[in-house]
């Protein structure tokens, strides 16, 4: 999770230290195979300091594998990443680690909280990991459920809470660190229309407050709608809508 | 929704039936008949054209000087002239194939005879579609910045017109998982 730097910067970091014509994550030409299966054949994506990008793609079009590549979770075999210039290649597996903790957030289709914890607890865990104290981690985290209208399940085990709610906790999860990126894998694949929207409108709307970029895969053309922009994954290769409009 | 009634009265109405014969007479020349035909087949359907819209709308191709006359040939009755299209009428199709419609409900007949005839004219049909993918899903992040800032109304106003666009946004997916298929078809 996040912790670290990213939470004693807080916001003042995010955007900070690259100006808008500086992109703060590049991908650069990206191979990646599974066994005897092509998950990435020459993907290229860039994304902009406090920037929404929705890579959209069919099912098996590689657009998971391409976020897991550019948050370092997956190593690709051909081309390389940078996040705010440093080549993820180069670092060894604990600084990439640090690296996710301290500077990504993550949001994944089935919220993955920890069911022993409560809400409170998930949303403070990553503050915790960071060596924050217990009292400054919750009160920071119950900041976070407030401001994603879900303060009321504070003291509820993830099993306790509808998946709107689970999923809104993880947002507030993902955001509690204030990451410089936030990936956000179909985040609303699990959810109906209304608590779709809503998981939406607070993600986008609390990186665009504290400048955190979102890279967010989905294959829903309402979802991609709250971007900025759109990228479409087919057969591994990436194409940017904005090229061809 | 999409009846055979309603589809074909939207091809009817919607397609610019001058730039599908100037589509028509670019794969190869032809006389009026043999455009009226083949316009039925693909994309008339139940409602064929009538003869007199064919000749009109051939008339006005050739004062716009987007085709010619290639040849007169007689025939039965009145000479048969062969039509041709000019490098005026190719420029004309390649504009509007190029150019993505105004994302509106009953889109599909006109996207479905854009592709078609990009498909029969060897232009590139991937293109066209992920144009107007990329104008769709422009208006709808238009759409979502109005929906976020306006009231009740103004959001199931949007939601309405959101959900209409998502619908195209699948068939333009689709399609395009479809073209080899619809090129062999096309083709045959």
């Amino acid at each position: 999770m996040n912790g670290g730097t990213a939470m004693n910067g807080g916001a003042a970091m995010n955007g900070g230290t690259a100006s808008a014509a500086t992109p703060l994550l590049v991908a650069e030409d990206l191979h990646r195979r599974f066994g005897g299966t092509v998950a990435l054949a020459g993907a290229s994506l860039r994304v902009d300091p406090g920037e929404v990008v929705a890579v959209m793609g069919s099912s098996g079009s590689g657009k998971s594998t391409l976020l897991h590549c550019l948050a370092g979770i997956v190593r690709p075999d051909g081309g390389r990443v940078r996040f705010d210039g440093r080549d993820l290649a180069a670092l060894s597996d604990a600084a990439r680690s640090a690296l996710r903790r301290e500077a990504f957030g993550f949001v994944f289709q089935f919220g993955q909280l920890v069911p022993e914890l409560t809400c409170l607890e998930n949303v403070a865990l990553p503050l915790r990991l960071a060596r924050l104290g217990r009292r400054e981690a919750e009160r920071r985290a119950t900041e976070w459920l407030t401001r994603l209208e879900v303060a009321d399940v504070a003291g509820k085990r993830p099993g306790e809470v509808s998946g709107g709610q689970g999923q809104r906790v993880a947002v507030a999860r993902a955001l509690v660190t204030t990451p410089r990126v936030i990936f956000a894998d179909e985040p609303t694949g699990a959810l109906d229309s209304l608590n779709g929207e809503r998981v939406m409108r607070l993600l986008t709307g609390a990186a665009r407050e504290t400048g955190a970029a979102v890279v967010l895969v989905t294959h829903e053309a309402r979802v991609a709608a709250y971007s900025d922009r759109e990228v479409v994954v087919r057969d591994g290769r990436t194409r940017d809508l904005e090229s061809v409009a | 929704m999409y009846t055979p009634r309603v589809y074909t009265v939207c091809i009817v109405v919607r397609v610019s039936i001058g730039q599908t014969f100037l589509g028509l007479l670019e794969a190869s020349p032809r006389h009026g008949y043999d455009i009226k035909r083949l316009y039925d087949e693909r994309f008339g359907h139940a409602r064929p054209l009538a003869y007199g819209q064919v000749y009109a709308t051939l008339s006005r191709l050739l004062r716009g000087g987007l085709v010619e006359v290639e040849a007169v040939e007689p025939g039965e009755g009145p000479d048969r002239k062969r039509y041709a299209i000019t490098h005026a009428g190719v420029t004309d199709v390649r504009r509007w194939l190029s150019t993505p419609e105004k994302p509106e409900p009953y889109l599909q007949s006109t996207l479905y005879t854009k592709v078609v005839l990009a498909l029969l004219t060897g232009r590139d049909a991937a293109d066209l579609l992920d144009v107007q993918r990329a104008e769709h899903l422009r208006l709808m992040r238009e759409l979502t910045r109005r929906k976020r800032d306006g009231d009740l109304a103004e959001q199931l106003i949007c939601d309405h017109a959101l959900f209409h666009l998502e619908a195209d946004l699948r068939w333009l997916e689709l399609t395009a998982a479809r073209l080899d298929e619809l090129s062999a078809t096309v083709r045959r």
